[in-house]
Parts: structure tokens; C-alpha cells; sequence
């Protein structure tokens, strides 16, 4: 967990500051009826951090609850068929419920119980991290309740179905284009009307300050686990670290213990849907500017005015028109890079993943995986990418079906 | 003096509260909206509430939501809602004005040139519902320099050592966020209204604006009486939503609300 400024004041990886800025971006843009709650927040999580009980009971849930350490697997025949550098993959589709969404949930549940909260709230795109804050709700006995874009209800059936086992509540969202934004939306809205005994627990490294530095905290496992392992297999750090973003945190995750290591590229893949001139894109960085939106300041896809725009990707849990605010500043620094990948390439990455590994990934990884794709070929044999596997795809084989014209 | 204190004072005098009412800009389109705003102060506005829709506004209900759509497919932008209070100002120069709206299409505005641009309008406050305090310096000197007022807010939520941080700076009025919810939503009892009052009025000398889930003449009159005024928003809206056909305007849809707005006027009166 990292300490606030002091000690790593020469490090990128001391962020944000103390109004919850890194750079220009982040920030507290919240009602004053959730201010009160966004600081006690912060309060909440500081006391955390400086007691070490909080860190032994939250091992002891990753090691004997979500399956952690995660393993770090060398693709041998994935390299073979690309041709070029040597690729690992991150395991975090084996932990439970089947992808790093747990990481964070795991932390905030915790979290969540110190402060005494009985009610939870979540957010939901693709339902994976809805069914992981369903999941601990069910191990906690704490009542449970998701936002999930109506239009993710209808592409993600399997989750909500998984949720409603669990014990959650689903609440479909039918306004804007029914998606992750508008989830978002809904989520903010029943926290400001739920204040006494709710707490909100954001799914990625977005929202109000403390949200997108504690997500990012309790996400960093996977960086940390990532840098010994590949120490142990290779000796030293990779070349090259891909993931995909939504609104960032598993990227953010594995990004963030490396972000002093200069020569550790690193890359972030954003959805571009259609194409990233297509007007139907959710990349946000490539083709967003400044802006303020679901408490903070970061890229966002908008309109000259202001609007926001809808995002579009045939990923759920890609779809959303911001990202997390270290992301915009990585980005601007130059620290991290951001591309784009196609619904298509995702779509034909997916198959060769499973084609080659008999590891079936989410779709939101496949996007990731479609950049390796681009660049291992291109690389020396000597040099090591590492992708950070998200999530499991069984939740998508509905989605790739149909666009495989298969009909289940 | 600006128009807020000098409407303020006046009633002061008048030893009553303040009616103000809010509409959406540009619901269900510009001439309908421009319209029913100029016709608000003889049917009893005493300073109006024009929102600025925005694709997101996660503060408020359905009702206010739906507004906001309506506006955005009529169009409404920020500059477009400045055009509207300009047209306004050719016939009235007292009412004040105060838009209503979220951070993001101020942000892509530009602040500086937002606030002269808005006070060159006739524009006398602005409420920013996802900027507080914290985050205020955005648009502070900009406001101050052009002699806008930005409103604070306050909530149930907010603590007493918070009101004084929270209203230390304040100008204009004082808007307090009666209930812990969204817009349209619930209300605040008239006993929960004597008890929060005094405690913001220890923070501040401004007059008290309360507002969220205000809809009835006996609830309005009520909240001017322990406040200094009653903002009545989603209930307006509802009267007005209630009068469209397919989302368009009828010939009943301004005199709908106007009649519901006198009603509420007298009680404020009363
Ligand atoms: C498997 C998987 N990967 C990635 C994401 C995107 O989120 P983030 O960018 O926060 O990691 C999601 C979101 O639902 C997901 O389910």
C-alpha cells in the first residue's frame, strides 16, 4: 500500500495529492450533500493504511478467498504463433469469480465493514465487478445493491443471473444509452439518498477522491506479484506491460509498481469500437479532451458543449466515456502510452487466445491482447511483453456467438 | 447593489419570503421556455432558477432528468441559455437570475469567459452542483472579477464546523439542499426545517434559500417563513411535462404553470 507523499516525493508513484490530484486531473467534484461522506472516506482509508491488522486480514482473504498469488504464465505457443517477443500472461481471470475485480472489492469490503456500513451500492458494466461486490456481500451478509445499464443487463446475462444467485438486488438503468455511465449515474444518486448506512463501492480507479487512489492501492497487488514473478522466471522486468482499460484499474494495477522503472514500457489499449474516427469509439484519451464527470476531473469523450457522449464498444466493461485520472496524467507526462483496438480485432484475438492457450479471455483482456498481437511480431525474440489478463470470457460467449453468427 | 440583495432587501421590507421558481432552459423548446420565463415575475417569481441541462446530472430525479433531456434535444447549449436570459433582460431588469447546472459545460465554456459572458447576459448567480467548496477555485476570481455570485450549498450532511468553512466566502444567498437525496424526491418536515436553519444562520449573515422536494403552496409558504426563500422546481416541471403531446409544447403548457406558480405566489404572500 503506498504512503502518502513523504517518503516518494521524487517517484511517480507518490500521487495523488492531498486535494486528490495527480497533475491537473482527479479531484472531489461532488454534491455537497456526499462532500461530508467523500471525506470521511478518505479518513476512513487513511486509518487503514496505518494500521497493519487491515493489511493481514486482507492477505489472508486474497491468499484463502480470491486464490491469490495469481500465477504469471509464459505463452508458449501464443509466442510461437506471433513470432517475435516472448509473452506472459497475468493471470487474474483464476482468482474468484472470475477476474481482478475481487482485488479491490476485497480491500473496500473490508473497508466498508470498519466504518460500520450495513448497505452496499455498486455500479456495473460487464456485471464482473457487480458479481464480485455481490459475491463478498454474500460472504459478509451485508445487503447488496447493483446499478447495471439496462442495455448491459441484456448483453451480460450470465452476470445478472450470477448476482441474483448471490442475494444482490439488479436495478436495470434505462436512461442515456443504458450503459456504464448511466449506471454511474444512478449509483451516485442513490448514495447522496442513502447516506446514513451506504456505501458506495466504485469498481474502477475513477469517482472522487480517495476512490481512484484506494482502487489503484488495492489493485497494485497484481503489479507487485507481477514484479517478482518475472524476476524469478527471466531474471528481470519485462519490456513491455499491455492491459486494457475501461475505466482503468486493472492497467492501473499492474502499471503502478513500475512506474518508476523507465524502462518498462507501458501500455494502455482503450476500446475503439468501430474505429477510432468512427464516431463510435470509447476511447477516451485518444479521442476525448479535459472535462468533469462522475467526480473527477479526467479525458472524457464530449460533445463542444460539454455533453457527454455515449461510448460504444462491444466489451460492457469498456464502454464508458472517461478514465480513471492517473491515466489522463500518465498520459500526458508521457509515462504511459495509449491505442486503440477495434470490436473486430478484439473479436479475432479472443479466438487465438483460446486457440493457442486454451485460456478463453474476457473480452475486454482480448483487447489487450489484440495490441500484443501488433507489436510481439516486431519484437526481438529476447524481449518479454507482459499482458495483464483480466478476466475469464465465459460471460461473452453469448456476444462472440452472435457475431460469429453462431446462435446459442 | 446586485440584484440579489436588492431583491432580498426589498422583501425584507415587504416582511416576506421569496418565491423562486426554477425552469429547465430550452424544455420543451427554446420559445416555450423563453416564454414562460418572461411571463414568471408578474405571476409571482421573486428570482428565478433557469437550469442548464446536461447530459449527466446525477444530483437530480427523473422528473428534472427528463427536463434536461427534452432541453438537449431542443438544442440547449450553455451559450444558448445566456441568449435566453439576454432576451429576458430586454423587458425585465430587476428579477434576478440564477442558472442552475453541473460543472462540465462551464468547464468546456472556458470559466473566465463564462463568467463575463453570463453577467454581460444579465445572469446574477450560479449554482454548480458538483463544485464545492473544495473545488471552487475554478471559477472564484472569475466569478468575483465579473460580479457573478456563485451560491453555496448546504446539506443535512454538513456539519456545523463544515458550515462555517462552507460559507465563509459565500455571496448572494445561501441554498440549502433540504433533503439528503436527489431532486423531486422527498421532503424536508417543518420541524426538521426549524432545527437546520438557525444552525446555517449562525454560519452566515446571506439570506436562506431552501429548496428539494418544496411542491405544495402550504410547503412553500412554510419554507419562505423559516427560510428566506422556497425554490419549487420539480413540481413545475411535472405540471409542465404533464401538458406535452409526444414531448411537444401545447397551448396549455405555459398557462399550466404560470397558474400553478400564482397559486404558490399567494401562499408565499399570504
Ligand atoms: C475482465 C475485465 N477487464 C477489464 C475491465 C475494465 O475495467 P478496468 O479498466 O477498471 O480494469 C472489466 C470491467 O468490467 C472487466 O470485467
Amino acid at each position: 500500500m503506498t504512503t502518502p507523499s513523504s517518503s516518494l516525493s521524487n517517484s511517480l508513484r507518490s500521487g495523488p495529492d492531498e486535494r486528490g490530484r495527480f497533475g491537473v486531473f482527479g479531484g472531489r467534484f461532488v454534491a455537497e450533500t456526499l462532500m461530508p461522506l467523500v471525506l470521511e472516506l478518505e479518513e476512513a482509508y487513511r486509518a487503514t493504511q496505518a494500521d497493519p491488522a487491515f493489511r493481514e486480514e486482507l492477505d489472508y482473504y486474497y491468499r484463502d478467498y480470491v486464490g491469490r498469488p495469481s500465477p504469471l504464465w509464459f505463452a508458449k505457443r501464443l509466442t510461437e504463433e506471433l513470432g517475435g517477443a516472448k509473452v506472459y500472461l497475468k493471470r487474474e481471470e483464476l482468482n474468484h469469480t472470475g477476474s481482478h475485480k475481487l482485488n479491490n472489492v476485497m480491500g473496500q469490503i473490508l473497508l466498508a465493514r470498519r466504518m460500520g456500513k450495513t448497505r452496499i451500492v455498486a455500479e456495473t458494466g460487464a456485471g464482473q465487478h457487480g458479481v464480485a461486490t455481490a459475491t463478498v456481500c454474500a460472504l459478509f451478509g451485508l445487503k447488496c445493491v447493483i446499478y447495471m445499464g439496462a442495455t448491459d443487463v441484456e448483453r451480460q446475462k450470465p452476470n445478472v443471473f450470477r448476482m441474483h444467485l448471490l442475494g444482490a438486488e439488479v436495478k436495470p438503468v434505462t436512461a442515456g444509452a443504458g450503459t456504464l455511465k448511466d449506471a454511474m449515474n444512478e449509483a451516485m444518486r442513490d448514495w447522496v439518498a442513502n447516506v446514513a448506512d451506504t456505501y458506495f463501492l466504485v469498481g474502477t480507479v475513477a469517482g472522487p477522491h480517495p476512490y481512484p487512489e484506494m482502487v489503484r492501492d488495492f489493485q497494485s497487488i497484481i503489479g507487485t506479484e507481477v514484479k517478482e514473478q518475472i524476476v524469478r522466471a527471466e531474471g528481470r522486468l519485462p519490456d513491455v506491460i499491455v492491459a486494457a482499460i475501461g475505466g482503468g484499474s486493472n492497467a492501473m494495477g499492474i502499471f503502478h509498481p513500475f512506474l518508476d522503472d523507465a524502462d518498462v514500457r507501458l501500455i494502455g489499449v482503450e476500446a475503439a469500437g468501430l474505429g477510432l474516427d468512427s464516431g463510435k469509439t470509447a476511447a477516451s484519451i485518444s479521442r476525448g479532451r479535459s472535462g468533469v464527470l462522475h467526480g473527477n476531473r479526467t479525458y472524457l469523450l464530449q460533445d463542444k458543449h460539454g455533453q457527454i457522449e455515449e461510448a460504444h464498444s462491444i466489451s460492457a466493461g469498456l464502454d464508458y466515456p472517461g478514465i480513471g485520472p492517473e491515466h489522463s496524467w500518465l498520459n500526458d507526462i508521457g509515462r504511459a502510452e495509449y491505442v486503440g483496438v477495434t470490436d473486430q480485432e478484439a473479436l479475432d484475438a479472443f479466438q487465438l487466445l483460446t486457440r493457442t492457450e486454451g485460456i478463453i479471455p474476457a473480452l475486454e483482456c482480448a483487447h489487450g491482447l489484440a495490441h500484443v498481437m501488433k507489436i510481439a511480431p516486431e519484437m526481438p525474440k529476447d524481449k518479454i511483453i507482459v499482458l495483464n489478463v483480466s478476466g475469464r470470457g465465459d460471460k461473452d460467449i453469448f456476444t462472440v456467438a452472435s457475431h460469429l453468427g453462431v446462435n446459442l | 447593489m446586485s440584484r440579489i440583495k436588492a431583491r432580498f432587501e426589498a422583501l425584507k421590507t415587504e416582511g416576506r419570503g421569496a418565491l423562486i421558481p426554477y425552469l429547465q432552459a430550452f424544455d420543451p423548446d427554446y420559445e416555450t421556455s423563453l416564454e414562460l420565463l418572461k411571463a414568471m415575475p408578474a405571476a409571482g417569481a421573486d428570482l428565478i432558477e433557469i437550469g442548464v441541462p446536461f447530459s449527466d446530472p446525477s444530483a437530480d430525479g427523473p422528473t428534472i432528468q427528463a427536463a434536461a433531456l427534452r432541453g438537449l434535444k431542443a438544442g440547449a447549449t450553455l451559450g444558448g441559455v445566456l441568449e435566453m436570459v439576454r432576451s429576458f433582460r430586454e423587458t425585465d431588469a430587476e428579477t434576478p437570475i440564477i442558472l442552475m447546472g453541473y460543472l462540465n459545460p462551464i468547464d468546456s465554456y472556458g470559466p473566465a469567459e463564462f463568467c463575463f459572458d453570463a453577467v454581460q447576459a444579465g445572469v446574477d448567480g450560479i449554482i454548480v452542483v458538483d463544485m464545492p467548496t473544495e473545488e471552487a477555485d475554478l471559477l472564484d476570481a472569475h466569478a468575483r472579477a465579473a460580479g457573478l455570485d456563485i451560491i453555496s450549498l448546504v446539506a443535512p450532511t454538513t456539519a456545523r464546523t463544515r458550515l462555517f468553512h462552507v460559507l465563509k466566502d459565500a455571496s448572494g444567498f445561501v441554498y440549502y439542499v433540504s433533503i439528503t437525496g436527489i431532486t423531486g424526491t422527498g421532503s424536508a418536515s417543518q420541524a426538521q426545517l426549524e432545527e437546520a436553519l438557525p444552525k446555517i444562520r449562525e454560519a452566515t449573515d446571506l439570506p436562506v434559500a431552501i429548496g428539494f422536494g418544496i411542491s405544495t403552496p402550504e410547503q412553500a409558504r412554510a419554507a419562505s417563513r423559516i427560510g428566506d426563500a422556497a425554490v419549487v422546481a420539480s413540481a413545475l416541471i411535472k405540471t409542465m411535462a404533464g401538458t406535452l403531446s409526444e414531448g411537444q409544447a401545447t397551448e396549455k403548457t405555459v398557462p399550466s404553470v404560470l397558474k400553478q406558480l400564482i397559486e404558490l405566489s399567494a401562499a408565499v404572500r399570504g
